[in-house]
């Protein structure tokens, strides 16, 4: 792939690094934290930045929105990448509010909203599981 | 002007996307994602994208502000203190990227009006929705008639959505808390 990166190259493909910098921080938070509200954070971010560089490959330069004024000589940008954004952000907030309403549940049956906290808990009770099944096996023999 | 703008807002963005990951109060972090979802919307504008900016303000700034705070309201104030940062995180989310920017390479030049996006559907929905839909707005046109089925299909989503969040969280503090059970 033979590439010269000139001024003009980098100027036409900065917003695109420059997004995918921004949704790499959503990424981070979603690895790296273990605070499951945080984590849901950390999507939106993702998903925010995904939206941006969509919208972004949409833009004609000396464009305005596709509104139209009836000027025959009028540049449009791009309609349909922004109504396939409208729609992913509808369904961005959907399964945003389904993975609150888990947090919700989580927190009622474990007590806690931190990862390990979530891990540990399941990690005892599986620990006393295999102790109860041992003993009454060794009742029955 | 454009340009300055942009990156302007583009600092700002990150910072507040930094601000978050550094933030240990939940409140504040949720506070601080409804100020990043404003800053995209404005972003949004100057991308010619007004539809989707405003949709943005109302459901990223609005409502997930809202539905945010309720659950820290039913769950907890604060984020814990991590017992040991490790670099893996670190080194995935690098590795992501390079590949990322590796795939950006071959694009067309933001903002060229003879990328491949600009060439087939969408300039045709410019030109035929004056006759068609008699609607100013082009997004409008495509979203409620050229592509009404994808909005069908949005709203058997947040329908299911609501349905599974409703399953999820109806009697909640009446079905008794399982580490009472256990003390009792």
């Amino acid at each position: 792939m033979a590439i010269d990166f000139d001024i003009d190259f980098i100027l036409g493909h900065i917003n695109y690094w420059l997004f995918v910098i921004l949704m790499l921080t959503g990424l981070y938070i979603v690895v790296a934290r273990g605070n499951l509200l945080k984590k849901i954070v950390g999507l939106n971010l993702f998903q925010v930045a995904v939206f941006m560089l969509y919208i972004s490959m949409g833009k004609i330069g000396g464009g305005t929105a596709p509104i139209l004024t009836g000027n025959p000589d009028e540049v449009y940008s791009n309609p349909l990448p922004h109504v396939l954004i409208l729609t992913a952000i509808v369904v961005g907030i959907a399964t945003t509010s389904l993975g609150l309403a888990l947090i919700v549940r989580i927190n009622e049956s474990y007590g806690t909203i931190e990862e390990d906290e979530i891990l540990e808990l399941d990690h005892q009770k599986s620990q006393s599981e295999i102790i109860k099944v041992a003993k009454e096996a060794s009742n029955d023999s | 002007m454009e340009l300055v703008l942009t990156s302007l807002l583009f600092f700002a963005l990150v910072a507040t996307a930094i601000a978050i990951a550094l933030v240990r109060r939940l409140f504040a972090v949720v506070m601080l994602a409804g100020v990043f979802s404003l800053l995209a919307a404005m972003l949004f504008v100057l991308m010619d994208a007004v539809d989707v900016a405003f949709t943005e303000a109302a459901v990223g700034a609005g409502i997930s502000t809202v539905l945010m705070l309720g659950t820290i309201a039913l769950t907890a104030r604060s984020e814990k203190q991590p017992a040991s940062y490790s670099l893996v995180p670190l080194v995935i989310v690098v590795l992501t990227g390079l590949v990322l920017i590796y795939g950006t390479l071959d694009m067309p030049n933001f903002g060229s009006p003879d990328a491949p996006v600009q060439q087939h559907v969408g300039p045709d929905y410019i030109r035929k929705t004056p006759e068609d839909i008699h609607v100013p707005n082009v997004v409008t046109a495509v979203l409620a008639s050229y592509r009404g089925y994808d909005t069908l299909g949005e709203v058997t989503v947040v329908f299911t959505a609501g349905l599974g969040v409703i399953l999820l969280i109806s009697g909640l503090g009446r079905r008794p808390r399982r580490r009472k059970r256990e003390e009792d």
